[in-house]
């Protein structure tokens, strides 16, 4: 009698405790019947729907519009004076795979030698990340994470910014990573003279043909009995028969030329540029040739001393106008948050609000080959959508609820845990503290 | 004789009226001040909250009235603001634009060294800045050593070839010290103090002990009445550690995690010196308390993280702690990138802990400036302070905010309407014609690591 009676003491005693632990509350995401009401929907490929609902059902979008019948057990959100806006997409990034730049040991974006295009950034991906919490509150859902260095660095990826497994979290597309060779002066190659550039330039185009002429050649001969094990020359194979898109970085205007020269003759139909800083220059070619770029970072010092400071802030909306399709990107690992401030940038500086908005949704959906599943606020799509103040470039503007999946994420970062846990320290300063006993002179 | 003694006042007089005459003449010579009559504009006056429709006079590159209705005097050129934002001009109180070099990275004190020695006024990061609505920065000494060199408070006064033109006159001295990963990474790399942060203090104590030992010496000197005394030996490096210690120079220090920032107030409490500003400072908020009671400040990154384990575990919730706690807080550039926008770094902390707009527009004004000890010239729109000016269109707390016109001492060196592309000064007739740079973060960030990779390279060769 007694033990039950102290099992039942400590039913009771056990969820008081929880609940006055509330701080310490692990925080989870959710899935489930969302209905998202009153809100100011801007669908992106649709237009906006006013005072509209938004319903999402087991991760997908079940219904929008003015005049949608909430179903008994949906959970509802009122979002009453705020907005829904499809998640934002970074379309180059780190992100996962690098955690502290400094340290070697936290960075996984880079493998030893030049030509590694089998190398797998779904597999480095660190699904704890702590920047990856720290990005999502912001509004941003999916990003493109991709390997850099050498020639051909590796396989990048499509990520969605919740999941428990790369697997979870991957969005549905990669693509090959080329860096082409560059007759820039940048970084390391600052101080090699015009000649010995050029020189860097040949070498490196000779080993880029090299792996192409091999991978065209795999294309052919491929299940012929032949072929030997050659994964860095098999993971091109895609790239040659079009179902996997590669990805060029270029920023020079000589070597986009070059570039663009270079798919044409490849014929290679799934082909973006990315970087591009120097795209304002050559944009009619950029556009004649059908290729799409990712562009950014927007807030960027401009390529040469000459040029008008405000060059990389109105580069994307020049492109656009010559009849470019833009995405942009940060080019960030853990700021990666700041992607609507790199679209308000090139909002104000010629490519008005709602390019800018698309540079960052559909454009860049569509650039990384899942469009069909995220970048719109569509019935049928992925229920990656955030829900805001306002407009989601202003700076001041908050991201109140954010669902990755049909998921809702819980609005929390180690950024904000320190914020609640350091605002009104405890115990603040005390009075006999040797920092503060100043001794006179 | 009364011939005699007027003649000999008027040679006084004249001999006063050519000094007076001569010193103004330098003065006034040196750099050039503006009238303006700026109309109509939404002047953000960020001490005296928000004037609609309000015009600022300008006269002899101060700011002579500020008011309703303004008539312009004879030759003044009058500015329409319309619908435009008028604040004060933009304070960096972290660069290195405009300078030659950074670091001085020889020895763990080079105190004797000065940044008003390396000031470059042919580098275009000026005019980029002045785009972005600046008009001074705080060209700082970098981060590899303890106790770094002076610094330089700076006016962008762009287009003179003449360094001394940019130096912001009278501004009070500052140095820069260094705790943590960037000076002990140095030690270690040679196998001597600093390799840790206990040596940090320990070279901080010792130093300041020594600098006490000197002024002790240099003070009993003075004090011998012996006509054969014999001078101690001088040694400038000591001097201005002494001139630390008598306040006569502003510290700022390059720091990130709590526990230096602490040990520093410690120490400088232990000294009796009292005035300093933490650089960087992205653990401050966890010691804000601290500070505030220290009377001690800190300039910081609206959202930088993450590049360096003593980052890792910092909030872009800084700047917002900081303030709440009562610490004069500025938001800082560190980078010829950044510094182009810092009005928008700014409103960051408008998403990252809801400053008031006076709040959020303090930290790029009159908070860098106090932390520059120029807040009675400048960081504020007020009658008799410096016509330091920025017009926007748009407010300038929104990302959609275009920097239009930026005045220097009435003087205006951008204006967006008339921009040329090429605003260089000095073309190296060397230089390729398409010389095409893509810039990465390391070059951005010039205080922080790429130094500290050049200053480990300086004694590795000499191993």
């Amino acid at each position: 009698m007694k033990r039950v009676f102290q099992l039942i003491i400590i039913a009771i005693m056990v969820p008081l405790l929880s609940f006055g632990q509330e701080d310490d509350q692990v925080m989870k995401a959710r899935g489930g019947k969302f209905a998202l009401t009153n809100a100011k929907i801007y669908t992106v490929t649709n237009g906006i729907i006013e005072n509209g609902t938004l319903l999402i059902n087991n991760g997908i979008i079940e219904a929008v519009g003015a005049n949608v019948k909430i179903p008994a057990d949906a959970e509802v959100i009122d979002c009453k004076g705020k907005e829904i806006y499809p998640g934002m997409i970074d379309s180059g990034t780190k992100l996962g795979l690098s955690e502290i730049e400094s340290i070697a040991e936290a960075n996984d974006f880079s493998e030893s030698g030049d030509l590694t295009p089998q190398m797998q950034a779904l597999s480095a991906v660190n699904p704890n990340s702590v920047s990856i919490p720290v990005t999502r509150v912001s509004g941003v859902t999916t990003v493109w994470t991709a390997p850099a260095g050498g020639v051909l660095p590796g396989t990048a990826a499509t990520i969605n910014l919740f999941g428990y497994t790369p697997d979870q979290m991957f969005a549905g597309s990669k693509g090959i990573i080329m860096n082409f060779p560059s007759s820039g002066g940048g970084g390391r190659f600052r101080r090699r003279s015009p000649e010995e550039q050029a020189k860097a330039v040949e070498r490196a185009l000779k080993t880029v043909n090299d792996a192409w002429d091999k991978a065209e050649l795999y294309a052919k001969i491929e299940g012929s009995g032949d072929v030997r094990d050659y994964p860095e020359i098999e993971a091109l194979v895609p790239v040659v028969k079009g179902s996997m898109a590669l990805f060029i970085e270029v920023n020079a205007a000589k070597d986009i030329l070059t570039a663009l020269e270079w798919i044409k003759k490849r014929g290679y139909k799934n082909v973006v540029l990315t970087g591009v800083a120097e795209g304002w220059r050559v944009a009619d070619k950029i556009a004649e040739a059908k290729v799409p770029v990712v562009a950014g970072p927007v807030q960027a010092i401009p390529t040469r001393d000459s040029d008008a400071y405000d060059a990389a802030y109105a580069n994307p909306a020049i492109m656009h106008k010559a009849g470019v399709k833009v995405a942009i990107r940060t080019g960030d690992t853990e700021n990666v948050r700041n992607l609507p401030y790199h679209a308000g940038f090139a909002a104000a500086y010629g490519m008005g609000k709602e390019e800018a908005l698309k540079a960052i949704t559909i454009n860049a959906a569509q650039i990384l080959g899942v469009s069909d599943q995220i970048g719109s606020i569509e019935v049928g799509k992925k229920a990656n959508v955030f829900v805001s103040t306002g407009d989601p470039f202003e700076t001041a503007t908050k991201i109140t609820n954010v669902f990755i999946d049909g998921y809702l994420i819980p609005m929390t970062s180690q950024q904000i845990r320190l914020y609640d846990e350091f605002l009104n320290r405890t115990p603040g300063v005390k009075k006999n503290d040797p920092a503060i006993q100043i001794k006179k002179k | 004789m009364t011939d005699n003694k007027i003649l000999n006042d008027m040679k006084k007089n004249i001999f006063v009226l050519t000094i007076m005459l001569f010193t103004g003449f330098v003065a006034n010579a040196q750099v050039k001040k503006g009238d303006v009559l700026i109309k109509n504009a939404t002047v953000l006056t960020v001490t005296k909250g928000t004037l609609t429709n309000t015009d600022v006079l300008v006269s002899g590159g101060k700011i002579s009235r500020i008011g309703k209705g303004l008539n312009a005097p004879n030759g003044v050129q009058e500015i329409d603001a319309t619908g435009k934002f008028l604040m004060p001009g933009i304070i960096d109180a972290h660069s290195h634009i405009a300078l030659s070099a950074v670091n001085e990275g020889t020895s763990q004190v080079t105190s004797e060294v000065q940044m008003g020695d390396v000031i470059d006024p042919f580098d275009v990061s000026i005019y980029r800045a002045l785009a972005g609505g600046v008009t001074s920065t705080h060209a700082l000494h970098g981060s590899a050593n303890v106790i770094g060199g002076e610094s330089e408070t700076l006016k962008l006064r762009y287009g003179s070839t003449n360094p001394e033109d940019l130096k912001f006159e009278n501004a009070p001295r500052t140095i820069k010290f260094a705790l943590g990963e960037n000076p002990t990474r140095g030690g270690r790399s040679r196998g001597i103090q600093p390799s840790s942060r206990m040596g940090v203090e320990a070279m901080l104590r010792n130093s300041f002990t020594d600098a006490q030992a000197y002024r002790a010496k240099w003070n009993a000197y003075k004090a011998d009445k012996n006509p054969r005394k014999i001078a101690p030996e001088y040694d400038l490096r000591m001097e201005t550690l002494v001139d630390i210690l008598e306040g006569r120079v502003l510290v700022h220090c390059h720091s990130y995690r709590a526990d230096e920032i602490y040990m520093l107030m410690k120490v400088f409490a232990d000294f009796g010196i009292t005035k300093l500003t933490y650089q960087h400072a992205n653990e401050a908020y966890k010691v804000a308390p601290e500070l505030a009671e220290f009377g001690a400040m800190a300039s910081v990154f609206a959202d930088w993280w993450a590049y360096k384990l003593e980052v890792y575990y910092s909030t872009a919730y800084n700047a917002t702690i900081l303030t709440r706690n009562g610490v004069t807080t500025s938001i800082n550039s560190d980078s010829g990138e950044l510094i182009r926008h810092l009005f928008h770094e700014a409103a960051k902390t408008q998403k990252y802990g809801d400053l008031t707009d006076e709040e959020a527009l303090s930290l790029i004004t009159l908070n860098p400036a106090k932390q520059l000890g120029i807040e009675n010239r400048v960081g504020s729109i007020e009658v008799g302070k410096d016509a330091d000016l920025a017009l926007f269109e748009g407010h300038p707390l929104s990302v959609y905010a275009i920097p239009v016109m930026t005045f220097v001492d009435g003087v205006k060196y951008f204006d967006r309407a008339n921009d040329i592309k090429d605003q260089r000064i000095y073309v190296n007739p060397e230089q390729a014609v398409e010389n095409v740079t893509i810039f990465n973060r390391e070059d951005q960030h010039r205080c922080m690591d790429t130094e500290v990779v050049s200053f480990e390279a300086l004694f590795s060769n000499n191993k």
